[in-house]
């Protein structure tokens, strides 16, 4: 799925990465908790948060994960949305509420992310 | 390029919202010096996990990275309480974290772990009261 029918899925507002929005993603994870998503995390995908501070930017970067998508109406900082942008990571903001959110890129087709057990 | 590339940072630990600064500049250096992705993952979040928890924990510290033709080694040092159980501190889960800093995303008792998972080599070397100097490789 592209990141674009991403955003058209949950009526979400793009903040910066316009010029990734062509590109595919299969998979992803949803927690507030980056420690988690540091740990059981593989595969370039997206991360569904509600948890707004520059971690959760650093940590998608870690991850290799292209696209962040804010949950219920949490907005990032310019600080944050600047990040992004070096980074190269998409990131959109949606009204819906994060089990809304997955339960719909989830029904789309969207699958979990792999664990990573070979680290 | 030179035989061995050193990188150091100063992590600040008065400030939580630049942690993890250092790690993101590693990861750009390497994608520039276009090592293998999979390799630049290991170091870098190897690296973060660190540099959090040196935050959260010591008020912050050093950081520096040599890469050579054989292996990146990352070594985080601090003045920090030091580690009175690094048995324990290793288990997945075990966290010493306040809520306010779960509060941040952190403190679910994964950095070791992560940092032992993501590295060829983990040296914790400790003393309460004085601090920590932790050192990890990955082999190239």
């Amino acid at each position: 799925m592209k990141i674009s029918e991403i955003r058209d899925l949950l009526g979400a507002s793009v903040l910066t990465g316009e010029g990734i929005l062509d590109h595919e993603v299969t998979s992803a994870c949803c927690s507030d908790m980056m420690s988690d998503v540091l740990a059981y995390v593989k595969d370039q995908g997206v991360l569904i948060t509600g948890l707004v501070n520059p971690q959760v930017i650093r940590t998608a970067n870690m991850m290799d994960m292209v696209c962040i998508v804010f949950a219920r109406s949490k907005t990032p900082t310019e600080e944050m949305i600047e990040l992004a942008k070096e980074c190269g990571i998409a990131v959109m903001c949606t009204e819906k509420r994060a089990f809304e959110t997955c339960g719909i890129l989830y029904t789309a087709g969207i699958s979990k992310c792999n664990e990573d057990k070979n680290a | 390029m030179p035989d061995t590339l050193k990188f150091h940072f100063d992590i600040d630990g008065s400030d939580f919202s630049s942690a993890g600064a250092a790690s993101v500049m590693v990861k750009k250096k390497l994608r520039q010096l276009a090592y293998d992705p999979e390799i630049i993952r290991k170091v870098s979040i190897a690296m973060y996990e660190g540099e959090i928890n040196m935050v959260i924990h010591a008020n912050g510290g050093t950081a520096d990275v040599e890469v050579s033709d054989e292996e990146i080694v990352i070594i985080l040092s601090d003045k920090g309480p030091g580690i009175p159980n690094v048995e324990l501190a290793m288990q997945a889960g075990y966290s010493t974290a306040h809520d306010n800093i779960r509060n941040l995303g952190f403190g679910a008792g994964m950095g070791f772990p992560n940092m032992k998972k993501y590295t060829d080599y983990l040296n914790v070397d400790t003393v309460v009261g004085e601090g920590t100097t932790i050192t990890m490789k990955v082999k190239l």
